[in-house]
């Protein structure tokens, strides 16, 4: 079929756009692994942080616990709020009606906003100072938008014969809810899980002000102690770490590559489950 | 009957789902009792239109902070949205099925990218770029608008790709049978129709470009001033909070929180007309 010079601009201009989509992230990859890869050197991953060797690997406990913090807060309140919407709300009801207007509006809330948040309710007037449970609060809030809804949909397509086969044997609401439907929907709600851990990974403004900017692994969740994206954050400001910058923003990016390898991992597991049916 | 378990565990459920409603309810109390006294004795139009901010004179306008935002938002739609949008054309309606593999986890692994490395990236290399080529000290609202235009497109590329893919393949079709190419009919039959989807998508890139702190921090300049070229400095409301938050004190401090009741309203109301627009779509 001959083409028209106008289809063919169409058709131009779609490639192009999304040639410059997938360049500008593999140009931003490319780079900061090409820079990055030849500083990660030893002295990077020493057990303790100093002005010469700016170790990350405080920074990556830290990441870690915080996440794990983040996630203890937020991930059962996360499904428990998606259990009350799915399995016990009447839709259209007033409640239900007001928890999606404010979910919605947490999940639009800029993560700047939360820190200052923080800084004056959980730092200052519950007296918690900056520390790694300030954060993990803020952080918390911060994603149950994300895990409440990936887990009300993942609740929503259990199928309604596995709750009416688990009636019809005799079991009670609770039941049904414990053993049958939530087991059924736990993909959906690791995927859920993941985008939360994403976000805390990558979180520096809603910390910088709530965890503080401590380079030490935190003894305690009273301590104030710094994340990796925090971490990364204060030595690029600095100026004389601009190696140790890049290499730190590859541990970053592999972090983040993996968590998005798991996810899509998951997802296609997922679908897998789909066809099953 | 109902055990008392049951009963015990309806409320636990009630309980955590009103945790939402409570947060909301605490960020806004929190934000608005420390900040609107702010605004209040500085005054709300030497406040929000002041052109100067000094904060060792006491002297507080976020005019300059408030056109940064709007610049440096500006600038990203006009980078982010073409090519956002193109971009998700592709992908629904000409991507190769082997293609569309690499794509959608690209466009994916874009989305998590931390803000920081976004940063830093610009940092090192549009900055420099951006001296070389326009002038300048390379920290400017062009610089700013380039890296947030990057940042924005997953977010408009997602949103319009399930948009386009809602549309029925009717239109699609129909267009096919009146005679028209490929493209034209994916043009101008199926894209049409998905434009309230896709300008969902825009306005969600709008609420994450006006809310990005550190990737601006980092290639904005951060001056205080209104700027005149693309290539001048420029700060935005969020970083107005992160550069002083750290050593202010009193009205300073509270000017700084009055900044962010600027910034939650602004982006409250892109929330509104976001969710205007989806339920507009559902009737």
């Amino acid at each position: 079929m001959k083409k028209d010079v106008k289809s063919s601009i169409m058709h131009g201009a779609v490639l192009a756009a999304a040639a410059i989509t997938l360049l500008a992230l593999l140009f931003i990859i490319v780079y900061i692994l090409i820079k990055g890869i030849p500083h990660l050197t030893p002295e990077l991953f020493a057990w303790k942080y100093n002005s010469e060797n700016v170790s990350l690997t405080p920074a990556l406990i830290n990441t870690l616990s915080m996440t794990a913090l983040a996630l203890l807060l937020a991930v059962p309140i996360g499904i428990f709020s998606a259990i009350y919407l799915a399995e016990y709300a009447k839709s259209g009801s007033k409640i239900v009606g007001l928890i999606r207007i404010t979910a919605e509006t947490l999940s639009g809330i800029p993560s700047i906003v939360y820190g200052l948040f923080g800084a004056l309710f959980f730092v200052k007037y519950m007296g918690m100072g900056l520390s790694m449970i300030s954060g993990a609060l803020t952080l918390s809030i911060m994603i149950l938008p994300t895990i409440m809804c990936s887990s009300e949909e993942a609740l929503l397509a259990v199928p309604n014969s596995y709750r009416e086969g688990s009636f019809g044997i005799g079991a009670g609401k609770l039941r049904t809810i414990f053993r049958i439907v939530l087991p059924s929907a736990v993909p959906g709600i690791i995927a859920g899980v993941i985008l939360g851990i994403g976000r805390v990974v990558g979180e520096s403004a809603a910390l910088i002000f709530t965890a503080g900017t401590v380079a030490e692994v935190a003894d305690s969740i009273l301590d104030s102690s710094r994340t990796l994206s925090v971490h990364m954050y204060s030595i690029s400001g600095e100026g004389l770490y601009i190696d140790q910058t890049y290499a730190t923003a590859v541990v970053l990016l592999v972090v983040v590559m993996g968590i998005n390898a798991l996810s899509g991992f998951i997802a296609r597991k997922l679908g897998g489950n789909k066809k099953d049916e | 009957m109902k055990s008392s378990k049951e009963n015990i565990m309806r409320f636990v459920f009630l309980i955590a789902a009103t945790v939402s409603v409570v947060a909301v309810i605490l960020i806004c109390v929190f934000l608005f009792v420390s900040g609107v006294p702010a605004i209040a004795e500085i005054g709300v139009f030497k406040f929000l239109f002041g052109t100067e901010w000094r904060p060792a004179n006491d002297i507080y306008g976020i005019f300059p902070m408030i056109v940064g935002s709007v610049y440096v938002t500006a600038g990203a739609l006009l980078i982010g949205v073409p090519v956002g949008i193109l971009t998700a054309i592709f992908m629904a309606e000409f991507c190769p099925d082997w293609l569309y593999r690499i794509m959608k986890p690209a466009v994916n692994l874009m989305a998590g990218i931390p803000s920081v490395v976004y940063g830093f990236f610009g940092l090192v290399v549009l900055v420099p770029f951006v001296r070389d080529t326009f002038g300048g000290r390379g920290v400017s609202v062009l610089t700013a608008s380039i890296l947030l235009g990057i940042m924005i497109l997953p977010t408009i590329i997602s949103m319009s790709e399930s948009a386009i893919r809602a549309v029925p393949r009717s239109y699609y079709e129909g267009g096919l049978a009146l005679g028209a190419s490929h493209e034209r009919s994916v043009f101008c039959t199926v894209v049409p129709a998905a434009k309230s989807g896709i300008f969902a998508g825009i306005v969600l890139g709008v609420g994450r470009a006006i809310g990005e702190t550190m990737a601006v921090i980092m290639v904005a300049g951060n001056q205080a001033i209104i700027p005149e070229k693309i290539t001048d400095g420029v700060r935005t409301l969020t970083t107005n909070i992160v550069m002083e938050m750290g050593y202010s004190t009193d009205l300073h401090r509270e000017a700084l929180i009055a900044t962010a009741v600027v910034l939650f309203v602004l982006v409250l109301i892109i929330n509104l007309s976001f969710s205007l627009i989806k339920r507009r779509d559902k009737k």
